[in-house]
């Protein structure tokens, strides 16, 4: 049986570790901090936790204003309000200004499942990595999600952190090595390149689990940082395996897929696909239900890499 | 006069403490300055917005050489009280007053909106010294202002936080979003202005969309509210020596002004929220302003 936790609690923990030992860290939310997590904080740094009701913009400069005066700022809500409602708040308060603000965005993707297209994010990243002087970060298990929180602390200017909301599979083992900007290979293969981000590195593992018992050896790469990419593993993955397939729980426009082949066309064109979302809002469902309907699974990224393969 | 105590062994500010000397009149004066100062370097630029900067002028020479602590050779200075232009648009009147501060070179104000220039069309953090936020998309100021008051807060300093909304801003929801936040946070450390002008780009404020009755909106979200005279510089001195009396909620200093104000053919000219004078007019406004 796998060890599974959610990245959004992994999240929850590393705050308040945080806390004790850097007394700048403040954490704001909006009303929903018993499932951004950040309510372990609040409970045990009430005088650094700021709850502003639900009214994420103003959260979102308030956030800026704290920075602007020496704090690291960590605001929190759900990933569609904070990207999408708040677009022109992290542009203007903290991204041209390049403040010290720490976006930890939950509840991200269509993993959400039940609540519906209302509350699936799939155009945070597009949105968030389109924003001049943020660092975009999307952990792939609890592991790297608190590895993640730690180094955004530790580094100057803006940082967009996309969680999830269930628990998903730790893949991250205890010695696991978070640089910032820096992808990770999470399993070696000279055929073929699966880049995947998130929850979909899982997917990705187990895609390439079943491709190496056809003899066929997938390297899975985690593209951990979305932003700056790491273009050399990207390069270097073209080069050593001569095809790609990229996976994101996101739109396709604008997401991981775009992103690494405008890498692949500058230096090194191969074969490509990209497993993500079509142009479409999902419905209301158990998240591998969605993950299965739209075509964001283990045996999509499978069949993606077949069709690669036949390219090369 | 009116005076926060200067914390600890922290440096007063050379040019604030030589400036709050100023007179009503040389504050009179001072105002008229600035005003010639928007006027000519709008003209030099060849675009922006005088209308809004005008109808500011006496609001931010009593936050300059009045009221403030600061100091213009360290702009970081901990301890500086802090003024916040929501109003982004307004930047020449607040450029006007960082110059006539001491902030940079009162040479440098003929550079606005051009190319390589510190001074960028809406006020811009990174590049000013003096400007605390970036800002130009209306509605935000109030929020960031609230960030920094808390930050006081946090780390027991006295400074007060100054933050001039328009009142055509007050559209914007998010405005209303702070007012709410400000009030629940017990933040007596702030004070908004609204630049009460009653014109905004397309038109009156109360065709557009009324704001009003807005004395009552701030007074019902908790707020103390002060109307005064916008361009009469004892009321707007006397409204902000009251607020440091104001405890456990924020003040809000509604401003009556008028828009443009000080050149004759552009008071109360909607044309002149984002035209510039240009030729015999400028000459004209300029003399107006003499």
């Amino acid at each position: 049986m796998p060890v599974e936790m959610s990245t959004r609690e992994a999240y929850g923990r590393a705050l308040v570790e945080l806390g004790r030992t850097n007394d700048k860290v403040v954490v704001l939310d909006a009303d929903l901090s018993r499932s951004t997590m950040t309510s372990y904080f609040a409970k045990e740094f009430p005088q650094r936790f700021f709850q502003c009701g639900l009214a994420e913009q103003n959260m979102m400069s308030i956030a800026a204003g704290l920075a602007a005066s020496g704090k690291t700022a960590f605001a929190s809500t759900f990933a569609v309000f904070a990207a999408g409602r708040c677009f022109d708040q992290l542009r203007m308060s903290i991204a041209q200004p390049r403040l010290n603000v720490k976006i930890v965005a939950t509840h991200s993707g269509i993993s959400v499942g039940e609540d519906g297209a209302s509350h699936h994010a799939i155009e945070d990243l597009s949105l968030m990595c389109s924003l001049p002087g943020f660092t975009v970060l999307v952990p792939a298990d609890g592991v790297e999600a608190g590895l993640a929180v730690i180094a955004a602390a530790s580094m100057e200017g803006p940082v967009y952190i996309r969680l999830g909301r269930p628990k998903v599979c730790v893949i991250c083992d205890v010695d696991y090595r978070f640089t910032v900007g820096k992808a990770v290979t999470m399993r070696p293969g000279k055929d073929a390149a699966i880049i995947a981000t998130g929850i979909m590195v899982w997917e990705a593992w187990q895609a390439a689990d079943k491709l190496a018992r056809e003899g066929i050896e997938c390297r899975v790469i985690n593209m951990s940082t979305m932003k700056p990419l790491d273009e050399e593993a990207i390069v270097k993955a073209a080069a050593e395996t001569g095809a790609i397939v990229t996976a994101e729980e996101h739109l396709e426009h604008g997401g991981l897929g775009s992103m690494v082949a405008q890498v692949v066309m500058r230096n090194r064109p191969v074969p490509m696909d990209s497993i993500a979302l079509k142009d479409v809002y999902a419905k209301s469902g158990k998240p591998e239900e969605l993950l299965q309907r739209y075509g964001l699974s283990a045996r999509h990224i499978e069949e993606a890499v077949r069709g690669v393969l036949r390219r090369k | 006069m009116a005076s926060a105590p200067v914390s600890g062994t922290a440096p007063e500010s050379p040019s604030s403490a030589r400036l709050k000397g100023l007179t009503l009149e040389e504050m009179k004066a001072m105002a008229r300055k600035l005003r010639r100062h928007v006027i000519t370097m709008l003209g030099a630029a060849g675009s922006g917005h005088p209308g809004g900067s005008l109808s500011a002028a006496e609001i931010l020479t009593v936050l300059y050489f009045k009221e403030m602590r600061y100091n213009a050779a360290d702009p970081n200075w901990p301890e500086r009280d802090r003024f916040v232009l929501s109003k982004g648009h307004a930047a020449p009147i607040l450029y006007a007053a960082l110059a006539e501060s001491g902030y940079f070179p009162v040479e440098e104000l003929s550079t606005l909106r051009k190319l390589g220039s510190r001074l960028q069309g809406h006020a811009d953090r990174t590049l000013t010294p003096g400007v605390e936020m970036s800002s130009g998309s209306l509605g935000q100021g109030l929020s960031f202002s609230i960030g920094v008051a808390l930050a006081a807060r946090l780390d027991s300093r006295p400074y007060r936080i100054y933050v001039l909304l328009g009142d055509g801003e007050c559209q914007e929801g998010q405005v209303w979003e702070a007012a709410m936040a400000a009030a629940h946070f017990k933040l007596d450390n702030v004070v908004a202005f609204v630049d009460h002008n009653g014109l905004q780009l397309d038109g009156r404020t109360r065709d557009i969309m009324n704001i009003e009755p807005l004395s009552d909106k701030w007074r019902a979200f908790g707020w103390h509210v002060f109307e005064v005279d916008g361009h009469d510089l004892a009321e707007l001195s006397k409204a902000l020596e009251k607020a440091r009396g104001v405890k456990v909620q924020p003040s809000v200093i509604i401003a009556h002004t008028v828009k443009g104000k000080g050149v004759s053919f552009m008071e109360n000219n909607v044309e002149y929220h984002g035209k510039v004078p240009s030729g015999e007019d400028l000459e004209r406004a300029l003399k107006e302003l003499a």
